[in-house]
Formats: structure tokens, C-alpha cells, sequence
């Protein structure tokens, strides 16, 4: 084989109504062949009822060295958490 | 194990204190017990020590398929066919799971299996034994995925994210194949005594090479050191090899079979069995290409892959054929 075969990263939804979860990777020639692969290498014991196949150089991430400003602002605001306001013993069903 | 006597390029292990910026900063992730991920910073030598250690990995995965592979046609039943086809696909797919992993430290399958056919590359040597009768199938199945199974519980803890990730799914299978191999032997035992003998001479053939798998005693290579060090070797040769022993042994009792070692006997003391030498002029001429199948396995590894180059050409063919359709119609 000349030619490298593009990475696809696969995307698995289980039976149980959850969102589609990252699996793992594979090479295919084409997008059809990547769903055909994905089903042998991923869900070879029911582990899903959908699969999506998303050509890896299409994925755009975030940088390692962006993990301060992309999420150190949200460390500060703890009153987003329910469990920042304490409720009286009296006040039931909040 | 699956990666044997892996080379890290260290000559000495330098503790965190001793190392600075950025290396530093790796060190203590890795002592937190931090993951480090495909696009974090990592040493040079971290980097390809994990190349080697995980294209090992999978190239035992794949080579692997060939001594059971052997007998998918000639397995006594249907029912046992059809098991013994889901173990070796199950294992196609662990060699894929782990280049994937290699393949997000700036490696590429195609590279790694191009190095594995030009027989530059290392598997392990357990895969160059070969399998005699059915009962081989069930003595691999029991002792060899038995004790991938004990390397790879740890490695799911391991400092690299994707191979940890590769690992957890390895491991979720691998159960199954140790239990058919163990299922497989139980029926010989109970058989004919044909059958329990040919269950005899599989353990006596397999045992030895199955201790050899966790390789010479590493308690003073600095490789280890450094491995252990980087988070991506968490026990000892000798710690997991008695480990294996140990549960081993009353497994065999069970099916009424002896180990083919006369100094096996449990040490109270110790709290372990004790057992006798291993041949390791035996292990490394395997793992020098010597060994009764290493030639064969390579070949018929080249040749499957050179049988699959036209169907591999037709995939390509099609696909250029879709997207230059698709262009057309945009
Ligand atoms: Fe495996
Ligand atoms: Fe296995």
C-alpha cells in the first residue's frame, strides 16, 4: 500500500440512551469502510446501537497550554454548585 | 511480557529532585499520578521508550494470532470453532487498540508494521512456540492470557493516557480468554485418558516458556529503574511471575495436572511457592530469532499481509473513486 490510510475517531452510543462516547481510533480508506471497521474493533459485545466515524485532522482541540485561561476562570465560582447555599433543616424539597 | 526487555536509553535514573523545567514538571505530574496526554510536553526518551513498549505490545497482539489461528479449522466442535474465532478476532483488535496508542506519539502503523515484517521489530517470545495439539490451544489460553493478564492489570494505571485507555479495554476482554483455555483443559481432564495426557504434555511444553514471558529478574536494570520511574512499568519481572505461580498452582491441582517443575513446593515462610530455574539461554536465543517457530511466524505474517494487498487496492480504488463523484456533484 502507497498511500496511508487517514485516522477516523470513533464515536460509540450505547444501548442505555447516553450520548455518543469517544472509543478509540482506526485507519480506513473512506468513511464508509471506517463505520464497517468501527463496528468489528468497537462493538464486538454490544457495546452500542450507533456509531460515529469523524476523520481525526477535522477535530480541532484545545491546547495543553491553553488549560489556564480556558478553565482556571470557572475554579472561582463555587456559588455554581447547588451545594454552595445551605438551606435550613425547615425548608424541605429545595 | 507482551514487551520484553524493553530499551529506555537511560544510563543512570536521575530522581525529581535532581532534574529541571520542563522535565521537572513532567517528573512531579507523573508522581501525582497525573496523566500525561498525546500533546503534553514529555522527555525524548519517555517518547520512544513508550513507541517501543507499545509497538511490542501490539505486535505480539498480532503475531499472537498465528500459533491459535493454527487450529481454528481442526477445532473438535462447532461450538469451540466459533469460540476459539471470537478469541484470536478479539485479539486483531487489541493489536489495533495498541498502535492507535503508538500511533499518537508521532508514529505511524504503517511504519511500525513495516519494521515488524522487515523483522526489526521485537514480539514476545512466547508466540514462537508452537502448538502441537488442541490441548496447546487450552494451556495458551490458561497460562499465556493468564499472564498477559497480570502485566496488563497494572498498565491501566499506567502514566501515558492512551495506552492506560488501550489497556482498560484490553483487559475487559482478556477474562473470557483466559477462561476458555481453562474450560477447554477442564473437558480433557475429564475425558479420556488420551485426553487428560494430551492436557499433561501441553502444561509441560507451555509452563516453562509461560515463566520466561515476564522476562529476567530486572531488579537491577537501569531500563526498569527508568521505566518504573516514568509510571509505564509498575512491578517487577519476579514480583508478577510469582504472582503468577501462585495462582496458578492450585489451579492445576484442580484439573489434576502437575507442574513440570520438581522444585515447585509452597514456602510457608514466605507465603509463596518456590520454583525452580529458568532456562534463560532458552529465552534469549528465542528472543534472538532462534526459537522453534520465529522464522515461521514472520512469514506467514508477510504473506498474509502481501494476500491482502489487492483487496487493500480495491478500498482505495473505490474511495477515490466516491470522492472525486463528490467533487464532481459540489
Ligand atoms: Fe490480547
Ligand atoms: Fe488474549
Amino acid at each position: 500500500m502507497k498511500k496511508e490510510w487517514p485516522l477516523w475517531e470513533i464515536f460509540i452510543r450505547s444501548q442505555h440512551g447516553l450520548a455518543h462516547k469517544h472509543v478509540g481510533s482506526l485507519h480506513a480508506p473512506d468513511a464508509e469502510m471506517a463505520v464497517n471497521n468501527a463496528r468489528d474493533v468497537y462493538t464486538r459485545r454490544n457495546e452500542g446501537v450507533s456509531i460515529w466515524v469523524v476523520r481525526s485532522a477535522d477535530i480541532v482541540a484545545s491546547s495543553p497550554d491553553d488549560k489556564e485561561p480556558l478553565f482556571e476562570p470557572s475554579n472561582s465560582k463555587v456559588y455554581r454548585h447547588p451545594t454552595f447555599f445551605p438551606m435550613p433543616e425547615a425548608v424541605k424539597h429545595i | 511480557m507482551y514487551a520484553q526487555l524493553v530499551e529506555t536509553g537511560a544510563q543512570r535514573v536521575r530522581g525529581t529532585d535532581e532534574l529541571e523545567g520542563q522535565e521537572r514538571v513532567f517528573q512531579e505530574r507523573i508522581d501525582a499520578g497525573v496523566k500525561i496526554e498525546p500533546k503534553d510536553w514529555m522527555p525524548e526518551g519517555y517518547r520512544k521508550t513508550l513507541v517501543r513498549q507499545i509497538s511490542q505490545h501490539a505486535h505480539s497482539e498480532i503475531v499472537g494470532q498465528l500459533p491459535e489461528g493454527n487450529w481454528i479449522t481442526r477445532a473438535p466442535t462447532l461450538k469451540r470453532k466459533a469460540i476459539l474465532l471470537a478469541k484470536v478476532q478479539d485479539e486483531a483488535g487489541h493489536g489495533l487498540y495498541l498502535y492507535s496508542a503508538a500511533e499518537t506519539l508521532g508514529v505511524s502503523r504503517d511504519a511500525l508494521i513495516a519494521q515488524l515484517h522487515a523483522g526489526k521489530a521485537k514480539y514476545s517470545s512466547i508466540f514462537n512456540y508452537p502448538t502441537l495439539t488442541w490441548a496447546d490451544i487450552g494451556a495458551i489460553g490458561w497460562l499465556v492470557d493468564g499472564s498477559a493478564i497480570i502485566n496488563q492489570i497494572p498498565l491501566c494505571r499506567c502514566s501515558y493516557g492512551p495506552y492506560a485507555r488501550a489497556m482498560v479495554r484490553v483487559c475487559k476482554e482478556e477474562s473470557f480468554h483466559q477462561r476458555q483455555g481453562y474450560d477447554l483443559l477442564l473437558a480433557l481432564c475429564n475425558g479420556t485418558p488420551e485426553q487428560k495426557a494430551m492436557a499433561q504434555d501441553a502444561l509441560n511444553r507451555w509452563w516453562w516458556p509461560a515463566l520466561m514471558m515476564f522476562g529476567p529478574s530486572d531488579a537491577d536494570s537501569v531500563n526498569s529503574a527508568q521505566s518504573t520511574q516514568w509510571g509505564i512499568k509498575l512491578f517487577s519481572n519476579d514480583a508478577l511471575r510469582q504472582k503468577m505461580v501462585d495462582q496458578t498452582v492450585p489451579q492445576a491441582e484442580y484439573l489434576g495436572l502437575t507442574i513440570p517443575d520438581p522444585d515447585l513446593k509452597w514456602n510457608e515462610e514466605r507465603g509463596h511457592y518456590d520454583f525452580g530455574a529458568i532456562d534463560w539461554d532458552e529465552f534469549f536465543n528465542v528472543i534472538k530469532g532462534n526459537g522453534p517457530c520465529n522464522r515461521e511466524r514472520l512469514a506467514t505474517r508477510v504473506q498474509a499481509y502481501e494476500d491482502g494487498e489487492w483487496f487493500r487496492e480495491g478500498l482505495n480504488a473505490h474511495a477515490d473513486k466516491q470522492a472525486a463523484r463528490g467533487a464532481a456533484a459540489a
